[in-house]
């Protein structure tokens, strides 16, 4: 079995909804594949496991030639909000859930859920800012010893 | 792809261990799979998980992903993962006899 992963750890750098859902997504299917799995929030990804944030995670509107349209037209007010709603209900047709209900998803599969303590310090953050499922709030030299001996990912 | 006795019955099994034929499953079949997967004996909350799976593939032809069988099952995700470790959908429905899930949720 040399040829399987055993753990993975993800890091989420990014707030807006594209930078966060890969993370989540691929750290849900590695629990569902019995791989062990851990989150660590760090910068903007903080915006994910900020309970007054994280049910207004947004697509960039601007600087994001995925969305197929003039960074022009993405400076207008309310874009973002209206990309936002788009996306959002593409989701729900495809069974992705929202971000909340993802969080509390992946946390009751048994994924560790860590905010990185130099965002959280640099930002202003305390542990009750965060949401419930959160283990802890680790530094750098914490990941690495937890991530040891298996896959980090860079989101 | 293999070739062995399980439940007292040759059956085809994949790469992953999972049966290619679903229609030559049986209960006795499901104790001697989970038995593979270090389960010795399985509890009347896994069997039914493994009875829903087999269930929802019958009628719907494709068995549920986690998300879906936390919310139909009357398991909770949480209890999911603590009754099938190495991934709830998936060991349920190697033991099901049922082809893996492939949802990405």
């Amino acid at each position: 079995m040399g040829n399987t992963i055993e753990k993975v750890s993800i890091i989420i750098s990014k707030g807006s909804l594209e930078g966060v859902y890969p993370g989540l997504i691929m750290a849900n299917g590695a629990r569902a594949e019995g791989i062990e799995a851990n989150l660590f929030f760090t910068f903007f990804g903080l915006d994910a496991i900020n309970a007054k944030r994280l049910s207004h995670i947004k697509v960039a509107a601007i600087g994001n030639p995925g969305m197929h349209m003039a960074s022009l037209i993405g400076v207008l007010p309310g874009m973002s909000a209206i990309a936002t709603k788009m996306m959002e209900k593409k989701m729900e047709e495809n069974d992705i859930p929202g971000i909340p209900e993802f969080m509390e998803m992946i946390a009751d599969t048994g994924c560790g859920i860590y905010a990185c303590k130099a965002s959280v310090d640099l930002f202003g953050f305390t542990k009750e800012d965060l949401i419930g499922q959160v283990k802890d709030i680790i530094t750098v030299g914490e990941f690495y010893e937890m991530a040891a001996g298996g896959e980090i990912i860079f989101t | 792809m293999s070739v062995e006795t399980i439940g007292g019955v040759d059956v085809e099994l994949n790469e992953e261990g999972f049966l290619l034929d679903p229609s030559q499953w049986n209960e006795a079949m499901a104790v001697e799979l989970a038995k593979r997967e270090g389960i010795e004996a399985m509890n009347d909350q896994q069997w039914k998980v493994v009875r829903f799976m087999r269930a929802e593939y019958e009628a719907k032809g494709a068995g549920p992903s986690v998300r879906v069988l936390g919310k139909t099952s009357g398991v909770t995700i949480k209890e999911l993962y603590l009754l099938f470790p190495k991934g709830p959908a998936k060991l349920a429905a190697k033991i099901a006899g049922i082809p893996k899930p492939r949802g990405c949720i």
